[in-house]
Formats: C-alpha cells, sequence, structure tokens
C-alpha cells in the first residue's frame, strides 16, 4: 500500500503529530510506502529545526526526521501556512528578506499541489489533525 | 465498498461521533483514536449510540490511546474491538477508503 500523510496541528498541543507518527512507523515496519508527509495549517510547525523540548520528553522534530531520513521520506511543508508562521528556509528567507532560516533540513518548504498530487498517486490519504 | 471512519474526538466535547453514526453506512468500519476513545467507555451517555452502531458495523477503539488516558480495556463496550497502531494499519488496508471525522 501507498500512503500519503497530512497533518494540520503542530508538536506538544495536539496528538495529531505524534498519532501520525505512530501510524507511519507501523505502516513502514510492515512494509508499506509512504509517498509523502505533507504538514499543513499548524503542522508546519513540525519543521523547525530549533526547537528544545526538555531531556525527557520526545523530540517530535527529530523524531520525524530521524523516520523521513530512514525511509527516504518526502517531508514536504505548505509554504503559504510557513510564511504565516516563520517557518522559512533559505529561498524563502531570500524572498522576503528574512534574516535567519529555521526549518529543518530534513523538510523542504513547497505548494499545496503537492498534497493533491501524493493524494492521486496514493493507495490512502491519512489526515491527521484537530 | 467499504469505508474506514477515524473519529478523534470527545463525544463529550464535540458531535463528530454522532455524525458519524448518522451518516456512515452499513458494514462501515468506525476507528476510536485519540479522545475518541472515551466513547469506547461502557457507563457513558453515548453507550446506547455506541452499542445501536454496533449492530450493523464494526467499533475499533485505539489501544494505546485508551492506555495514554489512564482507561481500562475492562471498561470498553463489548463488542469493540482494540487495535494497537499495526492493527490500524491493517484497517486501512482491509477498507478501501479512509474517512477522519476531524
Amino acid at each position: 500500500m501507498k500512503y500519503a500523510i497530512q497533518i494540520n496541528e503542530g508538536p506538544y498541543q495536539h496528538q495529531a503529530t505524534d498519532s501520525a507518527y505512530h501510524f507511519a512507523k507501523a505502516a513502514l515496519d510492515k512494509g508499506h510506502e509512504i509517498s509523502r508527509v505533507f504538514l499543513y495549517h499548524d503542522g508546519v510547525n513540525n519543521s523547525t529545526r530549533i526547537t528544545s523540548p526538555p531531556q525527557d520528553d520526545r523530540h517530535i522534530v527529530n523524531r520525524w526526521a530521524e523516520l523521513a531520513e530512514a525511509h527516504n521520506l518526502d517531508m514536504v511543508v505548505c509554504v503559504a501556512a510557513a510564511q504565516r508562521r516563520g517557518i522559512v528556509d533559505d529561498g524563502e528567507a531570500e524572498r522576503n528578506g528574512k534574516d535567519a532560516t529555521n526549518i529543518h533540513p530534513a523538510f523542504r518548504i513547497s505548494g499545496l499541489g503537492q498534497l493533491i498530487e501524493a493524494a492521486i498517486e496514493s493507495d490512502r490519504l491519512m489526515v491527521f489533525g484537530d | 465498498m467499504s469505508i474506514l471512519h477515524t473519529v478523534n474526538k470527545s463525544p463529550f466535547e464535540k458531535n463528530a461521533l454522532s455524525e458519524c453514526l448518522t451518516h456512515s453506512m452499513d458494514g462501515s468500519a468506525i476507528l476510536l483514536l485519540e479522545d475518541g476513545v472515551y466513547a469506547a467507555m461502557q457507563g457513558t451517555n453515548f453507550e446506547a449510540d455506541v452499542k445501536n452502531a454496533l449492530a450493523s458495523k464494526k467499533v475499533y477503539a485505539l489501544g494505546p490511546d485508551i492506555k495514554l488516558r489512564g482507561l481500562s480495556n475492562d471498561r470498553v463496550i463489548d463488542g469493540i474491538e482494540l487495535v494497537d497502531y499495526a492493527g490500524f494499519v491493517d484497517l486501512t488496508e482491509s477498507n478501501d477508503k479512509v474517512q477522519a471525522w476531524l
């Protein structure tokens, strides 16, 4: 099976990203494929590399990044949602005149078309949110 | 064609479960997860609705989310099947579509 996963909520606020992570892990463990993880709305906050949770708490961003690296996952952040919330990569920093970037290298910023494409190309679209 | 409906809201907070029970077809599968697992407990105001649904639909609850909330599997309504994340994945495979009642 090929899955696309959409996450609409940020880390440490709602269980959505945790549920999505455990689902993704279980699917990959079963040998399924995840064609894309798409971060939308507040979900884009799952991609900032400068987050620093307490040591005894899960590191939600790094956990996604490690899973993405291990399974070569395409982690896409919605550009319009990212701009509103200050999630910035090199290209966006230059385009919008920002003095810093904060996106984790495991993620990339792109458009909503990537969600539609993933939904079309996958067998199931899993939506996690509030 | 069967649909897996996922409900992640407590029935005491939002009407997602009621809407799902009203609109889902007979033979559908319903998975209660996150705060949705409160609907799987015996003795609530929603027990009758869930039991009624069990007559024509399959109802599942995500075990890890029951444990996360300090609830007991012993108090789950008879007929509801507990699944883990691997079981969740299996449900998305055995049903043709997945509809999240966010």
